[in-house]
């Protein structure tokens, strides 16, 4: 079997590189793809999660003996009489856990939609009509969920880059600027709406906790829940095979750790899932952003000062920092250069990672700046990024590990059509509809994190890969399969991924675009020793031969260097003036974001991107009422995400840029398409109306107030 | 078992009959999912508004989750689960694998349901709101992608895979899905 293997590889042409449908695409297209909430248990019983009614108080008391008297109610979990949980530790992405997952542990409610209580019966029926019943009493306090810019409660927080970062003097060289540009561009609350709700089935066993999950890494599920109950971490088991969408919110939630709490409570499996309206609160969600863009260029467009300050909200129970700011100290540099994050802490609801987590509203920001420098200087808007791609790190100094930002650019201009484009505003007409055109600049961190994965040779010459990976629809269970292939010297048919399971060891999460890159570097370690062995002539036994590997030595030698992925983004929009209707026409992304495993899945993640950047221009805006403290219609009706009509026949493509560090040369694609797209619409919206909308949505009503344009 | 709030009923899934009793707040969506273990059909909203539970009655879409199980007594219901003849996938669920018409699949069942009610209703002549002209006399409008993707509007995709569900849906179309959708129903 082993000398096949061998005598095979030195013809096989690569599989990474290859489109390929999914390894599990017939099982999701038959509906026999189970998730979280549809694992069969044996005496299975149902929680719902009562949320609270005010947005700032103290429980006073609960009636839950009128509960406890419903037809199959088992159970009523809440403050005075839940487990107590351990807070205090650090979580797997090197922050504290989010305090709402702790839920039960004190009588203070600090927002609306608070997780007050969970109902347990024997149906969901049940537990949901006794969840609704049960009445409860608050001391409600005044609250304050008015995000602003002019807050003198914000404060700099650093997060996962520092707050703040400052060379020269921004001042100075706006004054000495032949050309400046001041604007304010705000982005509205959003959240991430992954079409499976978050869910969660918990069962103990002889002192042994499994959980039946969804989410975006088994590895940081079990972490936290072990530490949150004080359990051996070697005796918490957490599988989440298929995820039915993350980006970013499907971490360690209320839902997971109230389930865990009433399962060992009644000695039998519990299951809870969110409804689309809880997760509105309990899921997480993209903060609000105010940012103050200050440019100053000569003439020509060079730019001598770049200031980029940005707000976002954060609970009182947890610091999150949107760190909008971010992406300016990627993007452009300039003599004088400062940049900002800043938080204000409300009482809201925790933020969270959300796609593109800074990078998303920031671009939107910096990108439309971008544009109206370009306008006042009377440049092309690609020239002036073209004139500006930076060649060093702007504030760290360090070389970018490929940076082909430019070629983007020009691939990206010549198959739009972009040369000759009339830079006028308001003039192109096609019927009622007025046309323009728009682009910006895209750039998403390219990072890796240390995972381990095993490999095993089975007899019959088949492989086995065990990734504690999560598939939330990035196509990596098939990604993987095709990198274990080449490094195995395999076809990928003999090789089965397995991935969704915290026993198979620590992996990183799906997130940050990092997970195929990660998770991919640990697989071909382990394949490529294992093809070793193999290769000396060893004999396979009944039981395989498992090779393990561990990527931490090897992603902590990499050298220091800025390290991203990089596109071009642009976008075709018609505006009608009269019902303040916006449409996109066309978009194309092109993108410079290291090799490519599998062009079919890689190219939808991108539109995927692509996609989101088109609703959160048009679409997306969780408004919250101040007298209740709550969002106005939290759920999908009430908030817009674009659907198939909004969406025309938009293209992505890619140009070559291997990473030159990373042993498959990926770089991560998960989140770079939603970068720029946004500012691309609304800078094209600029180009057909003559308005510039910094504040988004661009919904009807603003487009209205906008008017026609002058001309 | 039948009381004032149960009742015992005779569903008729995928061409099989299910007697069983149900709570009368039952919905069809939790019916299948919760009680028969037909869990290909989604729950993502339980408020008709993402379209995840589009299942087949008597051949036309419906969201399971505003129907009663109680109400779909009689009815002729066709899930995700009863599209394809063994291991033959149904030309629409064919064309979304081979397209990759999906991410994380959520939402999938729905869309591919929903995409053979589509070529159904369109087969008929029934006009969209896209439609140029809409007289009964006029006949089917030709199938573009943009009268899918306006037919389609009630099935959220919130990966953002609308562009290679509508190659598919129109893949599907040029395959003679119609057809073979009339003998599922």
């Amino acid at each position: 079997m082993t000398t096949a293997t061998t005598t095979e590889t030195a013809t096989r042409a690569p599989s990474v590189g290859t489109a390929r449908t999914r390894v599990e695409g017939v099982e999701k297209v038959t509906g026999a793809a189970r998730y979280a909430g549809e694992i069969p248990f044996a005496g299975l019983a149902h929680g719902w999660l009562v949320l609270s009614t005010v947005a700032r108080g103290r429980i006073s008391a609960l009636d839950t003996d009128a509960v406890l008297a419903m037809p199959g109610v088992l159970a009523v979990l809440d403050h005075r009489n839940a487990p107590r949980l351990n807070t205090d530790f650090p979580s797997m992405l090197g922050m504290r856990p989010d305090a709402t997952c702790a839920v039960f542990q004190h009588d203070r409610v600090p927002h609306l939609g608070w997780p007050v209580a969970l109902v347990v019966a024997e149906t969901s029926e049940q537990a949901r009509e006794a969840a609704e019943s049960l009445v409860v009493h608050y001391e409600p306090e005044p609250h304050d969920t008015d995000f602003t810019s002019g807050r003198p409660d914000a404060y700099p927080l650093d997060g996962f880059m520092p707050a703040v970062t400052e060379k020269g003097d921004i001042d100075a060289e706006l004054a000495a600027s032949a050309v400046v540009v001041d604007a304010e561009y705000t982005t509205p609350e959003e959240h991430h709406n992954p079409m499976e709700p978050h869910a969660a089935t918990a069962h103990w066993d002889d002192g042994r906790l499994e959980v039946v999950d969804s989410n975006q890494g088994a590895t940081w599920v079990v972490g936290d829940l072990a530490n949150l109950f004080s359990l051996d971490p070697a005796a918490v088991r957490v599988r989440s095979e298929h995820v039915g969408g993350g980006f970013g919110s499907k971490g360690v939630r209320a839902h997971q750790v109230a389930a865990v709490m009433a399962a060992r409570e009644l000695g039998r499996p519990v299951r809870v899932v969110m409804t689309r309206r809880q997760m509105f609160t309990l899921a997480g969600h993209r903060s609000p952003t105010v940012q103050r863009i200050r440019l100053g260029a000569d003439a020509d467009g060079r730019l001598r000062a770049l200031e980029h300050r940005a707000l976002s909200h954060t609970s009182t129970v947890y610091e999150f920092v949107e760190p909008s700011a971010g992406v300016a100290r990627v993007m452009y540099d300039a003599d004088a250069h400062r940049t900002e994050n800043r938080v204000v802490r409300l009482d809201v609801p925790s933020p969270t990672f959300m796609r593109a987590p800074g990078e998303a509203p920031g671009s939107f920001a910096l990108e439309s700046a971008l544009d109206e420098l370009a306008v006042e200087c009377g440049l092309d808007p690609v020239e002036l990024r073209l004139r500006n791609d930076a060649v060093r790190g702007p504030v760290s100094g360090l070389p970018f590990a490929g940076r082909r930002l430019a070629d983007c650019f020009r691939e990206g201009a010549r198959r739009f059509g972009w040369a000759g484009r009339d830079p006028r505003p308001g003039v192109r007409r096609d019927g009622r509809w007025l046309l323009g055109t728009g682009t910006a600049a895209a750039s998403f961190p390219a990072g890796a994190a240390p995972s381990t994965a095993t490999v095993t040779a089975h007899p019959d010459g088949d492989f086995t890969v065990r990734i504690a990976a999560a598939d939330i629809g990035t196509g990596a269970r098939t990604a993987l399969t095709l990198v274990s292939a080449d490094a195995l010297g395999v076809a990928p048919e003999r090789v089965r991924v397995r991935i969704g399971d915290s026993a198979f060891g620590p992996a990183m999460i799906a997130g940050g675009s990092m997970g195929t890159r990660s998770w991919s570097w640990a697989v071909k370690a382990a394949a490529e020793e294992l093809r070793e062995r193999l290769a000396l002539g060893a004999d396979v036994p009944a039981e395989g031969i498992t090779v393990r590997s561990d990527t931490t030595a090897a992603i902590g030698a990499l050298a220091a260097a800025e390290r991203h992925s990089f596109g071009a983004q642009f976008a075709e929009v018609a505006v009608d003036v009269t019902t303040g209707e916006v449409r996109v026409r066309r978009m194309l992304g092109i993108f410079a974001a290291g090799r490519i495993v599998n062009p079919l899945t890689a190219r939808n993640q991108l539109l995927g991107g692509m996609i989101w950047a088109i609703s959160m221009a048009l679409h997306e805006e969780a408004l919250r009422d101040r007298a209740s403290g709550g969002l106005v219609g939290a759920d999908l009706a009430g908030y817009h995400v674009a659907t198939h009509a909004d969406v025309p026949r938009i293209e992505a493509d890619w140009i070559e840029d291997p990473d030159p560090d990373d042993p498959v040369g990926i770089k991560g694609i998960g989140e770079i398409g939603i970068v720029g797209a946004v500012a691309a619409v609304a800078n094209a919206v600029w180009h057909a109306t003559g308005t510039r909308h910094r504040r988004l949505p661009i919904s009807p009503d603003r487009v209205l107030a906008a008017g026609a344009p002058d001309a | 078992m039948a009381s004032s709030t149960s009742s015992v009923i005779t569903l008729h899934i995928n061409g099989e009959k299910f007697t069983l009793p149900v709570d009368h707040r039952t919905t069809l969506l939790d019916a299948l999912r919760e009680r028969l273990t037909l869990t290909g059909t989604k729950k993502g909203c339980d408020q008709g508004q993402c379209g995840a539970c589009t299942v087949l009655l008597d051949g036309r879409r419906a969201v399971a989750c505003l129907q009663l199980a109680v109400a779909a007594e009689g009815r002729e219901v066709t899930t995700i689960e009863g599209l394809a003849e063994g291991d033959r996938l149904h030309p629409v669920q064919q064309a979304f694998l081979e397209l990759d018409g999906y991410q994380c699949g959520y939402c999938t069942p729905g869309q591919i349901c929903s995409a053979i009610g589509v070529l159904r209703e369109h087969a008929e002549g029934r006009p969209s709101a896209v439609t140029d002209d809409i007289r009964p006399e006029a006949g089917p409008p030709p199938l573009t992608a943009e009268e899918i993707r306006e037919r389609m509007s009630g099935n959220l995709c919130r990966c953002g895979a609308y562009v290679a569900i509508v190659e598919a849906v129109t893949r599907a179309a040029a395959d003679g899905a119609t057809e073979s959708e009339e003998a599922v129903a």
